[in-house]
């Protein structure tokens, strides 16, 4: 049976890693290879990595960066951050990436998904949704790490990068990102009941709790958490264990 | 230490799985020449992508004649990795009926969608069921999990070629052996411990 995947998101910015709340208030948190060697030796699931600053500065990753982070990594690394073209795409599976995450570019460029899918498969391929809510609870996509309004829709958007050949959705709630206060379940339901390919849910988990809501009341494949490994005791591994008394698959 | 060649006949994660097979204290030559086909002592075909692209690129540089010469004539253990696993068949679907390798008999087809629920591509971490003995599973306890990214599955023609299985939806061959001949459909490089090991009995095994 499939398992449940929980992935610690690293979100690097200066040389670090950092950590914010709806976005912004960015908090250092580290250094990216020892962190990474910890989640290694730790038999985490999977790794996604982006480099948060990479599109507003407009540059791509640092793929020598990523190439050692990489050697580390028996386990699945996605790597996102100023992913603009297919070139960057071929560059970063070169360094050891597994699964690419785009935002930004593929909202102004949705071609690219379908380029990225041809060269390396949909499997490779992780949309990244940034979602934030307008008073009257319409979910709209952002750009740029959370800085411009992309005038699409969540659903729509999530339904259509599915069909340009996404294998994967990365779905982070601005709204929630760092809050602690638990993931968006009516978005990641609205998304994962529109599309067949798996979501990613991100942004707001605090505790177990809100992993095993994200899994069976929004129907999550998988949940990614930050705040709650950087700033609390609880584990990857402790989750887990959650999970599995609450009935949910998960590789122990 | 065993000499590995990694075969690159494109893009995909080859970093990895070169640093696996060091890992595992083997000795990785990755190259895109078939020339140097003759100078290891074992071969992987790694893969991610689209089949009748990957058959494209590897008949263009000549690597379908070199992997069948040194597997058949010379007895080169060969493993292949996800889509090198499934370009062992016969024949693929995706991207276009074409032909594969030839050295498992039977065809790549697409996962069946058979419950409203369940997510195509099949990503994450799954247990293999070993279904026949084989050194690979040395030290890899039955019903372990591995690490999958896959949206297509080997249909094998002949069950004794079927050393594991993995559900999803329906039950679907995760290993395959034929003589000296495996393939994964997981990625062993990715699935830590005891994906490792299994990399490791590759390379001494055979």
């Amino acid at each position: 049976m499939l398992k449940v995947r929980i992935i610690p998101t690293l979100l690097y910015k200066d040389h670090g890693l950092v950590k914010g709340i709806g976005f912004d208030s960015w908090r250092r948190v580290g250094t990216a290879l020892p962190a990474i060697k910890v989640y290694a030796a730790r038999q985490v699931d999977e790794l996604i990595f982006v480099d948060i600053a990479a599109t507003r500065e407009n540059r791509a990753v640092d793929f020598e960066e990523i190439d050692q982070l990489a050697d580390e990594c028996f386990m699945p690394l996605t790597v996102g951050g100023g992913v603009r073209a297919v070139e960057d795409v071929r560059r970063l599976l070169r360094a050891g990436a597994d699964k690419i995450a785009i935002n930004t570019a593929a909202v102004e460029n949705p071609e690219l998904i379908r380029g990225a899918a041809a060269l390396a498969g949909s499997q490779c391929v992780v949309v990244s949704i940034d979602v934030k809510r307008h008073p009257d609870g319409r979910g709209e996509v952002w750009t740029h790490a959370g800085s411009r309004p992309a005038g699409r829709e969540a659903v729509a958007w999530a339904r259509e990068v599915e069909a340009r050949g996404a294998g994967e959705i990365l779905l982070t709630s601005i709204d929630r990102d760092g809050s602690m206060g638990g993931y968006d379940l009516d978005l990641i339901r609205d998304v994962a009941g529109a599309v067949s390919i798996p979501v990613i849910a991100s942004g707001g988990a605090g505790n177990y709790e809100h992993m095993r809501a994200a899994v069976q009341e929004g129907g999550a494949s998988a949940v990614a958490a930050a705040s709650i490994f950087h700033f609390t005791q609880q584990t990857p591994l402790e989750a887990k264990a959650y999970l599995r008394q609450q009935g949910i698959p998960v590789r122990l | 230490m065993s000499r590995v060649l990694v075969i690159d006949y494109g893009f995909c994660n080859l970093d990895s799985v070169c640093r696996a097979v060091q890992e595992c204290g083997g000795d990785p030559l990755l190259t895109d020449d078939p020339g140097q086909a003759g100078s290891a002592e074992r071969m992987i075909l790694p893969g991610v992508g689209n089949f009748a692209e990957a058959m494209k690129v590897i008949r263009r540089r000549g690597w379908d004649r070199a992997i069948r010469r040194e597997v058949l004539e010379n007895g080169i253990p060969l493993l292949g990795i996800c889509l090198g696993m499934q370009l062992l068949a016969d024949r693929g679907t995706e991207g276009g009926d074409s032909e594969g390798l030839g050295l498992v008999p039977g065809r790549v087809i697409r996962l069946p969608k058979v419950r409203p629920d369940l997510r195509i591509p099949h990503v994450g971490w799954n247990e293999v069921a070993q279904t026949r003995s084989s050194p690979l599973f040395e030290g890899v306890p039955d019903r372990k999990d591995f690490y999958f990214v896959h949206a297509y599955h080997f249909e094998v023609a002949e069950p004794s070629d079927v050393l594991g299985v993995t559900t999803h939806g329906p039950d679907f061959a995760s290993i395959v052996g034929r003589g000296r001949v495996v393939g994964t459909q997981f990625h062993p490089e990715k699935s830590l411990r005891y994906g490792l090991a299994l990399l490791r009995n590759f390379l001494s095994a055979f």
